[in-house]
């Protein structure tokens, strides 16, 4: 995982996908023992320009339904380590959603955001106040405003880090009791 | 007022609320933890942790299993089930089971851990199934898992609540397996998101514990957080001689509120077939019939039941099986198996043809035991038919019941089991 300053403000350019993309062909099964060469297949059978031409900062916009299937952590976890920046859709499979919180990758949800962007598109994101634009077409969509909750583990570069962030604090405070 | 999700949610938060609303988010207790493959990321997790908090919240309440790669397919996996043994073992996991008792979400239930109320995490998407035990259950990744097995909490969206009425009488040989793909392929693979499922009505009445299994198995594969059956006298009598927790069902209020109601009939519902690549992509049988198969999976932790075995043996008894078909049969836990070769099931299915395999995932999610090339079909009673999922993208998975897999085996294309 890169860790970065939190920064609410992304611009990148638009990979765009259809609806029910599964964590299957985002981290296939076959190539699940090797992440490495797993990186070479990511999303290859829906766009095969993916695998070798995205770039830092990159932003997904799909259809409905994105990350649905396994429990795998890998899914949010290659897209992050990748560059991708975020993945903005109408809606997500629920472990994918929890998932990519947990490791601090944003996920905004709208509801017809898919009809508002072409591949290469440029994007600019706002994850804290969820306003995305799109820089080629000058549309501004207004997304669902994440969770307070996800924002604070967002914040923190993930839910991990906050644990670190809490259990130092716990030890600290065990330190001034003694 | 309240649906089963809310209330075992308002029971299980951390500040002990009486009545909690969908949409908002609260920080739960966690009854019962399950990993198993990811473990081996939780472990890592942990290094991560200073020392002195590098410790499991409650190690009775922590389930490790090894049922993915089972055995170890190749170095590789036998290093990861090696590292899981050693973290269970540094962290004194009251509850360990090891690479031969089958599929977790066969094997929790049948140790007795799993029962009504509970709130219940599992580092699979399929953890729904414990629905089926009216116990509000669903998977996690290894990272939430990390989170639970230090603090012993995690948040929750109180979820929406659906209701599916389902009503009817099953045709012979049409299952539970047919119902919920009826409902994939009607609805679509979202209709659930977020939401926890209600399945209610004579059909589900009637449905046995096994098959109610397969129905919130699925659940997940509609989207659903929660997916429960009926939470009646069944439960209590599956769960007495296996569990000595307290036994006592969460049933929703009469006014509760949700957010849709479905009605299903199932008097005159055909065995359904889910075809590549979506599991919404849903056919009845009369719709395929003719599609030259190649494998039949017959095990997971869909269909890996007694009962699924069982109707295969009716179907296959006597018979040989096509010549070009490789018919493979897992029973999902070592306690099935054992019955299956009490009771002559196995016998009749390997004097078929079929080939049996140790419990485990096996080829469900294309580990071993079963791949498929290019240009090849499966008929499978698993959950998932995903591009690439068995092996080849250039493969065909097509998901059906158990009957409708013994059906097709026995004749190479897909077939309804009412033919035969
Ligand atoms: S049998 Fe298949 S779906 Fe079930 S837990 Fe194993 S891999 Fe997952």
């Amino acid at each position: 995982m890169v860790k970065k300053e939190w920064n609410p403000v992304l611009k990148g350019t638009v990979w765009k996908f259809g609806e029910n993309v599964d964590t299957d062909v985002i981290t296939p099964g076959k190539y699940l023992d090797n992440l490495g060469e797993c990186k070479k297949h990511v999303l290859e059978t829906l766009d095969p320009e993916f695998p070798a031409n995205v770039k830092v900062g990159d932003i997904i916009i799909a259809d409905k339904n994105f990350g649905c299937g396994s429990s795998r952590e890998t899914a949010p976890e290659i897209l992050q380590d990748m560059g991708v920046a975020a993945v903005i859709a109408p809606s997500f499979g629920r472990i994918f959603y929890r998932n990519s919180f947990s490791i601090g990758f944003p996920l905004l949800e709208a509801d017809n955001i898919a009809e508002f962007f072409n591949k290469g598109d440029i994007a600019e994101v706002n994850i804290e106040t969820a306003v995305v634009k799109n820089l080629t077409t000058n549309k501004t969509i207004q997304c669902k405003e994440i969770p307070k909750i996800l924002m604070d583990i967002l914040k923190s570069g993930g839910q991990l880090e906050l644990l670190k962030k809490e259990l130092k604090a716990r030890s600290k405070a065990e330190k001034q009791n003694k | 007022m309240s649906t089963i999700a809310e209330k075992i949610l308002a029971k299980a938060s951390v500040e002990k609320r009486e009545v909690v609303k969908p949409g908002e988010y609260l920080n739960c207790n966690i009854d019962l933890a399950m990993g198993h493959i990811a473990l081996a990321k939780v472990a890592a997790n942990f290094m991560g942790i200073k020392k002195k908090y590098r410790k499991v919240w409650d190690n009775e309440k922590v389930v490790g299993i090894l049922d993915h790669f089972s055995p170890a397919p190749s170095e590789r996996w036998a290093l990861a089930h090696q590292m899981i043994r050693k973290f269970a073992r540094e962290q004194n996991f009251k509850y360990f089971y090891d690479i031969k008792e089958g599929i977790c979400h066969q094997v929790l239930p049948e140790k007795g851990h799993v029962a009504p109320g509970m709130l219940i995490v599992g580092t699979d998407s399929h953890t729904t199934t414990y629905g089926a035990f009216n116990a509000a259950s669903c998977g996690i990744g290894y990272t939430d898992m990390t989170i639970v097995f230090i603090k012993g909490t995690l948040w929750f969206r109180v979820p929406e609540s659906q209701l599916f009425e389902i009503n009817g009488k099953l045709d012979k040989r049409v299952m539970s397996k047919d119902i919920i793909l009826y409902i994939a392929g009607k609805y679509g693979t979202d209709i659930g998101t977020y939401k926890s499922m209600e399945f209610v009505g004579d059909a589900m009445d009637n449905l046995s514990i096994a098959s109610r299994m397969t129905i919130s198995n699925m659940s997940l594969e509609l989207g659903a957080k929660f997916g429960f059956t009926p939470p009646d006298e069944k439960i209590i009598k599956w769960l007495k001689p296996r569990t000595d927790r307290p036994l006592e069902l969460v049933k929703p209020d009469e006014d509760a509120k949700y957010s849709e109601t479905f009605q299903i009939e199932v008097d005159n519902l055909e065995p359904q077939v889910a075809c590549p690549h979506s599991v919404e992509n849903v056919k009845p049988v009369s719709e395929v019939k003719n599609v030259k198969i190649d494998q039949a999976f017959l095990g997971s932790c869909t269909n890996g039941r007694i009962e699924d075995l069982e109707i295969a043996a009716e179907i296959l008894k006597g018979k040989r099986i096509h010549e070009d078909v490789r018919l493979i049969v897992i029973p999902a836990s070592q306690e099935i198996w054992l019955e299956a070769a009490e009771r002559g099931i196995s016998k009749i299915l390997i004097e078929a043809g079929g080939i049996i395999g140790n419990p485990n995932c096996g080829p469900c999610f294309g580990a071993h035991m079963g791949m498929l090339a290019g240009g090849e079909n499966c008929i499978s009673s698993s959950n998932r038919n995903f591009k690439g999922r068995m092996g080849s993208e250039k493969a065909g998975i097509y998901l059906a019941s158990p009957a409708t897999v013994a059906a097709s085996a026995l004749t190479g294309v897909i077939t309804d089991p009412r033919d035969i």
